[in-house]
């Protein structure tokens, strides 16, 4: 054993999303939108101690075969306002919050970041993705405007002006003397110029500096793009890779990124999603994740997903009956929109072909193939079993932590919060209570006045 | 039509008051401007007085003494946060009083505010508006570089005029968009149908393909029917391009009369357009919009404001009556308006650390003896307040 120090494991807890993760169907399921949902969801993460609550965005409904996808969960609230809410009913629980940088301004998005983190003192994040379709530019002034292979110099552009409007305020200027009539200290505070290939803007910010100086940054996309993206401005990355090889993979990969920007490992956090299945005992656990699986894949499901990689229309063919004999449609047009599962499929000839040969090899049914193809949870056992492997994965450098995905809402969080996280605590790795007041205190990020205070020292 | 019950008011947030000078009184906070606490304390200030609901204002350039551009002033209140987030920062903390954030058209997205009202109306349990502006202010329009807005030289020139109305129209296409998107998800749209499994029933989920001149916006939203439907949308107005927008789209105006005989003009005017919009049938009310200096003696108003001029430098002026005196006073003002055919008041208070005291602490008090105004919440929701019914949805099959 080296004589590493432990590593303290970073949790957030994402509210269940818009696909079939969402076991929807279960008796124990709730609402989705009424608030009464995220707020129980939200406090049981502050009341586990956790870094920050999760939340995504997609700004069109999905659609397959040209019809809006009614098998999973469907609809959600404005990230800014649930966030700003949330920061009511909870203290200390960061708040993180996806934002696309495509269908987006950055004075605005600037605005309500700044806005979102004084009133919630100082919790806000924000994860910042891209997206180039024009389905779901059909929703905004500008339509589908962006070329794909611009998505990512655009999104670096857009985080680039709005860091030059946080930074427009340093923070001092707000000097409110009664006695003297000064309220500014300077006229010019929040001042700006940006001109560059994305965006050509100038005037005053309205919004002063917020006690973060700006929210914490994340950032989710996968590609070699996303990778440098990341490395070069992202304080924290949402990764998909969640198992202890692909993991550490992905970690090394990342982290020695960093050096190029001149950045420490310390100073880009890797937090893959995770999904769980908790029960007393193991067995009990593999059983329930089982019973899990089947919920998340019903017979319809199964189909859609099989469309995924046909590119065809399957509502003719029998969920339990074979796979279909016919050869996916590999056309540029996909059945699918709005959704970023598609991709993962680079060439379903091949796919196609590797799934019939497993469900002949196995006797599957195309529900059962979807299944055992679908993913597994990531962590799955009694509290100890998952508090150990999640410690282990910490410190065997696969992550910093997790972003855990419960199926059930809002109270799918619940038993982990009350069984798992006194087993982490117990083991000296995850906070018995906040010990600063914002998310950068939780997640041990420096203000990124100290930073820049360090980079100046330093050069 | 107008509605006959009795008076409704409102009250209008806008950093420590609507004098310029308010933050240098001693009742004022200015420090505490940009803290959830300093909001949350008004607001609970305006539910203690029962009162229909609150404004907060906004604006997406620094705050300036000059109506067009900025004026880079040191000694008034400079920076503010973004109204829908201070109003669902409060909505939890809130259990009756309507929350009203200003959203501005000119460079906003109806799809982002449309799902943002919507999610202030999930988060207040059916207690959300927005009051609906446009900018016409060239720096404003740089913060965003998507268009270039000229400096207008003549308010009543013909180019002003142009610009002003080609603002409005976007508005109202603005409001349009974020009508028929909030109306975009039947309320019965969730099923959550084991056998076919089936979340929604999508033949209740609506594309809302609203086409204008300024832009397109597809649908459905990605957030259902918030409770109260419709959430309520208000506008402010002085003219008869705006008029013609609260007639068009509006549950609620605000006009700014000085006298009760222009009150009396301008709601025929607004009724008229109303009708002319084919909305005579809809329940639309007009607020009058005062600025009020409020004291149990009314020369301490008096003085209360001529210091506030001096430490200005300037004598206060607005685009509202600006009132100074007593609450039995202001009482017996807005009676008169009332009989004009206002209403309802949006008080736009001085000092709000003081006069917004004043009003849920004299002024509602003084009001109730009159039996003019509520002694308790009756309603659940801010249309139920306003006594506005829960609409149909313009989707759903007859």
């Amino acid at each position: 054993m080296s004589s590493k120090p432990l590593k303290q494991i970073h949790l957030a807890a994402h509210f269940p999303g818009v696909n079939n993760t969402t076991v929807w169907s279960a008796p124990e399921a709730g609402s989705h939108i009424e608030f009464s949902s995220f707020a129980h969801f939200a406090r049981t993460a502050e009341r586990a101690k956790f870094d920050f609550l999760f939340l995504a965005e997609g700004l069109r409904l999905r659609e397959q075969g040209g019809k809006i996808y009614d098998l999973d969960v469907v609809g959600r609230p404005d990230t800014f306002t649930i966030l700003a809410a949330l920061a009511a009913v909870t203290e200390h629980l960061g708040l993180t919050g996806t934002i696309n940088s495509t269908f987006n301004e950055p004075y605005e998005v600037a605005r309500q970041f700044a806005s979102l983190d004084h009133l919630s003192g100082g919790r806000s994040a924000w994860n910042v993705v891209t997206s180039w379709d024009a389905f779901t530019g059909e929703n905004f002034r500008r339509g589908g405007f962006l070329p794909q292979a611009e998505r990512y110099s655009r999104a670096k552009e857009f985080l680039a002006t709005t860091q030059e409007l946080f930074d427009s305020w340093h923070g001092d200027e707000i000097l409110a003397d009664q006695a003297s009539g000064v309220f500014l200290r300077d006229a010019k505070a929040g001042s700006f110029v940006h001109t560059g290939q994305h965006f050509d803007i100038h005037g005053q910010f309205n919004v002063p500096r917020s006690p973060q100086g700006r929210p914490v940054i994340f950032q989710a996309g996968d590609s070699e793009e996303g990778r440098e993206f990341a490395a070069s401005s992202a304080d924290a990355i949402f990764s998909r890779y969640a198992t202890l090889t692909e993991g550490q993979a992905f970690y090394t990969d990342v982290k020695n990124r960093l050096a190029r920007y001149g950045r420490r490992h310390d100073q880009l956090l890797i937090l893959p999603a995770a999904s769980f299945a908790l029960a007393d005992t193991d067995a009990e656990a593999e059983e329930l994740a089982r019973i899990v699986r089947r919920q998340q894949v019903s017979g319809a499901t199964a189909l859609k997903h099989l469309e995924f990689v046909w590119n065809r229309d399957l509502s003719s063919y029998d969920p339990e009956g074979p796979l279909p004999d016919i050869d996916p449609d590999v056309s540029d047009d996909h059945i699918s929109k709005g959704r970023a599962q598609v991709r993962m499929y680079r060439d379903p000839l091949a796919t196609a072909r590797e799934w019939r040969e497993l469900a002949a090899a196995n006797n599957w049914s195309i529900r059962d193939l979807v299944i055992h193809t679908g993913n597994r949870q990531n962590f799955i056992g009694s509290p100890e079993t998952i508090a150990r492997t999640i410690n282990e994965f910490v410190q065997a450098d696969a992550s910093d932590g997790f972003i855990l995905v419960p199926h059930i809402t809002p109270t799918g969080l619940d038993a982990f919060a009350d069984k798992v996280v006194p087993l982490l605590q117990e083991q000296g790795v995850f906070r018995t209570d906040y010990e600063g007041p914002t998310l950068r205190h939780h997640l041990g990020l420096a203000h990124p006045d100290d930073v820049q205070d360090e980079q100046r020292v330093a050069s | 039509m107008s509605p006959s019950s009795s008076l409704h008011l409102a009250v209008a947030l806008d950093g420590t008051g609507w004098h310029p000078a308010s933050w240098r009184e001693p009742a004022a906070r200015p420090r505490e401007l940009f803290t959830a606490g300093y909001w949350a304390d008004l607001v609970a200030e305006a539910e203690r007085g029962l009162l229909d609901f609150v404004t907060i204002e906004d604006g997406l350039g620094p705050q300036s003494s000059h109506f067009l551009d900025p004026d880079e002033r040191t000694d008034q209140v400079r920076g503010r946060l973004d109204a829908v987030l201070i109003a669902s920062r409060i909505a939890p903390l809130t259990r009756h009083i309507g929350l009203v954030p200003t959203v501005v058209a000119t460079h906003t997205e109806p799809f982002h505010i449309s799902k943002a009202i919507a999610t202030l109306d999930y988060v207040s349990t059916g207690r959300a508006g927005l009051r609906v502006q446009i900018t016409a202010r060239p720096n404003e329009a740089a913060h965003f570089g998507r268009r270039t807005i000229s400096p207008i030289e003549a308010y009543d020139s013909p180019e002003a005029q142009e610009l002003v109305t080609d603002l409005f129209d976007e508005a109202a296409d603005h409001v349009e968009a974020v009508r028929r998107l909030w109306d975009s998800w039947e309320d019965d749209a969730e099923i959550r149908h084991a056998a076919t499994g089936r979340f929604i029933d999508r033949d209740k989920l609506h594309y809302i393909d609203f086409e204008g001149q300024h832009f397109s916006v597809k649908g459905p939203s990605i957030t259902p029917r918030p409770p109260q439907g419709q959430p309520l949308v208000t506008a402010l107005g002085h003219q008869t391009v705006p008029y013609r927008l609260i007639a068009r789209q509006a549950d609620v105006g605000y006009v700014t009369p000085h006298d009760v005989d222009q009150a009396r003009a301008i709601v025929a005017e607004i009724r008229a357009e109303q009708e002319t919009a084919g909305r005579a049938d809809a329940l639309l009310h007009v607020f009058g919009d005062l600025v009020v200096f409020l004291d149990d003696d009314p020369a301490a108003a008096a003085a209360r404001r001529d210091r506030l001029d001096a430490l200005a430098g300037e004598p206060y002026t607005s685009d509202a009556r600006v009132f100074t005196g007593s609450p039995t006073q202001l009482a017996d003002l807005l009676g008169e308006f009332q009989v004009a055919g206002i209403t309802g008041f949006r008080l736009r208070p001085a000092v709000l650390g003081h006069d917004l005291p004043a009003i849920t602490r004299g002024l509602v008090p003084e009001l109730q003896r009159r039996g003019a105004f509520r002694t308790a919440y009756e309603a659940d929701t801010l249309r139920g307040l306003l006594g506005l019914a829960r609409p149909a949805n313009r989707y759903a099959a007859v």
